[in-house]
């Protein structure tokens, strides 16, 4: 398989640059990486045009991120373009951490069946990136503008003016919303005087893909103090087409520029990779700070992803978190500039990611202290659990390589509906909708692609005959409503009941449906555009569903105003 | 529950010397990290981590 190319994208003039007057556009969303792709595309098909510029004309220069969490898949799912992140990456679920020479910890991160998407999916970033830039201009609604550098940002009360530099000259658009995805460094951050707050990490880490034959299984392995790298660590993951990315730790006292010479770098994978055969790709000299910015809405603009929140990378929950953000705000800003809701549920956006933020800062500062311990005393302890680990199963569970992704659940959301019915298991109000296999006209589907991207019901008929008449009814209205719910109907397998025209039948052939979300005959679930899970109970009630819209919208009589 | 600090070690000077023994002919460094493999096991044996906290509290006062 060849080595990647990086593909040059041309420069197009926009029509824009010519007009009289600065043309106004709904949303702008700056920074064409996986974030604004992902937000780009999620907007486009919630209906809403989009400006994406880049100052760049290229996908990712080397692979950067590597890992994407089911969650991840699940979102680019919804986008359209998960089957072919998937088909195209390497999926694992198993992950080995050593100290020295020997295994003191494994874990398997997906012990369930039953779900479309394995527990990680590894691919270079800069494949994810082509794939999202498929789908965006497969939209019709993205206009993507290459070498388009923001230089200026002015927000007065109806909107965003910004100016544009390009390679034949600067003009200016204005926006009703500006969506900031413009990683770490943001310089739209800094246009606008905005700190992120947190601390800088005083350590360095040598990134570098390989290419090789190797016939290591598809799994993170991770070293603590090994022989090949005495007394720091070491990660090998695989990634699609045989390369390989290594990342060895560096220690604080390095110089940067020294380290990613060849000349440097090539003995130090000689030592690791023995007398294998390999090409290096790409090479690069890392530090990383664990902050974010206090809130992430700021008027009418909007920041995502590394913009919004920098944290280690070694959880995987830079980009993952990043395209969750998309994820959350693509709805939320399709309605407000609909004017189905008001800008209320922006500062939603915000609350509901920043607490996801603090769970992944919070997660991300716990293995960064394990992995470069900031004090003696830390390091002491560290190399204790170690020791205690190679002989003492407990010490195997304290051994922190990177807890790696997971979705956040938005407990403490204001758009929630609490429960007033008593249920187990992990589907709360907030909580991402679990997946789980379904038959559909006697054909194999998964229930999250069956759910859409609008506010979904979802009721269990399990053992009915009939669907009640009230509830087919309220069903019904649901889908006429200014803010349209519409319900799948979940039953068991064979189950011939007859529903509305329209109405999706779900048949729960494996029980993990009922299972999942601890349902019974009668339950009714009320989920989000974006998959999460905002109000249940156990009997169908169209009122208190239509109450529950009201409220994840931002909707509810004198509250908004 | 409630950390024990009424007296529960049978013999005390046993163990008061157990523990300095362990100790014998250790850098400072290997003692350092002899203690710190011992408050894991320790801890690990309590579980609980709300004695856990009281322990780490009543061990931090008077110290800054």
């Amino acid at each position: 398989m060849g080595v990647f190319q990086n593909p040059v994208f041309e420069y197009v003039r926009s029509p824009d640059q010519d007009a009289p007057a600065p043309v106004r556009h709904a949303v702008a969303v700056v920074g064409a990486g996986p974030v604004g792709l992902a937000a780009a595309i999620d907007l486009a098909q919630h209906g809403l045009p989009t400006v994406l510029l880049d100052d760049d004309s290229t996908v990712s220069v080397g692979s950067r991120s590597v890992c994407y969490a089911k969650r991840t898949l699940e979102i680019l799912d919804r986008l359209g373009c998960g089957e072919r992140v998937a088909r195209r990456g390497v999926g694992w679920n198993a992950g080995r951490v050593y100290f020295q020479d020997i295994q003191v910890y494994s874990f398997t991160l997906m012990p369930e069946p039953g779900n479309r998407r394995p527990a990680f999916v590894n691919l270079q970033q800069y494949y994810l990136e082509e794939i999202l830039l498929e789908q965006a201009r497969a939209t019709g609604k993205v206009d993507l503008r290459w070498k388009s550098r923001v230089v200026d940002l002015r927000q007065d009360g109806p909107g965003v003016a910004l100016r544009i530099e390009t390679p034949d000259g600067a003009y200016g658009i204005v926006c009703d919303w500006v969506v900031v995805c413009d990683g770490a460094r943001s310089p739209l951050r800094q246009m606008m005087g905005l700190e992120c707050r947190g601390e800088v990490i005083r350590d360095r880490f040598l990134i570098a893909d390989v290419l090789m034959d190797a016939d290591y299984p598809v799994e993170r392995w991770f070293w603590f103090d090994p022989p090949f790298h005495p007394n720091h660590s070491a990660l090998l993951h695989r990634q699609a087409d045989n390369v390989w990315r290594i990342d060895l730790q560096l220690g604080w006292d390095t110089d940067p520029d020294e380290e990613r010479r060849p000349e440097r770098v090539v003995p130090r994978l000689r030592q690791m990779l023995g007398d294998r055969e390999f090409e290096l790709l790409w090479v690069g000299v890392y530090s990383f700070a664990c902050r974010r910015m206090e809130r992430f809405r700021h008027g009418r603009v909007l920041f995502a992803g590394d913009a919004a929140h920098q944290m280690s990378p070694f959880g995987a929950r830079g980009t993952n978190s990043g395209i969750q953000d998309a994820d959350n705000l693509g709805w939320k800003l399709a309605m407000v500039a609909s004017g189905m809701a008001p800008v209320e549920l922006l500062d939603s956006y915000s609350d509901e990611r920043v607490a996801a933020a603090d769970e992944n800062l919070l997660h991300a500062a716990r293995s960064t202290e394990f992995i470069t311990p900031k004090s003696r005393m830390s390091r002491t302890f560290r190399d204790a659990v170690l020791l205690l680990a190679r002989s003492y199963p407990f010490a195997r569970r304290m051994v922190n390589s990177g807890r790696l992704s997971v979705p956040a659940v938005l407990r403490d959301s204001a758009l929630n509906t609490a429960d007033a019915d008593l249920f187990a298991g992990p589907m709360t109000p907030g909580a991402p909708a679990a997946d789980a296999p379904v038959v559909v006209n006697g054909e194999l589907r998964w229930l999250l692609e069956c759910l859409g991207n609008r506010f979904n019901g979802m009721y269990f008929a399990n053992g009915m005959s009939v669907l009640p008449g009230e509830v087919a009814a309220g069903i019904a209205s649901l889908t006429l409503d200014r803010i349209p719910v519409e319900t799948r109907v979940v039953v068991e397998p064979g189950n011939p009941i007859e529903l509305p025209p329209g109405v999706m039948k779900l048949e729960d052939y494996e029980d993990l449906v009922a299972q999942r979300y601890d349902a019974g005959p009668g339950t009714f679930y009320l989920l989000r555009p974006d998959q999460h899970v905002c109000a249940r109970w156990r009997a169908f009630d169209a009122q208190r569903a239509r109450q529950a819209v009201l409220r994840a919208t931002c909707n509810e009589p004198g509250r908004s105003d | 529950m409630k950390l024990t600090v009424e007296a529960n070690l049978a013999d005390p000077d046993e163990f008061y010397a157990m523990l300095i023994e362990a100790h014998r002919d250790l850098s400072d460094e290997q003692s350092q990290l002899l203690n710190a493999k011992l408050i894991l096991l320790l801890a690990n044996h309590v579980g609980d981590p709300e004695v856990l906290r009281q322990a780490l509290d009543a061990a931090r006062e008077g110290i800054a």
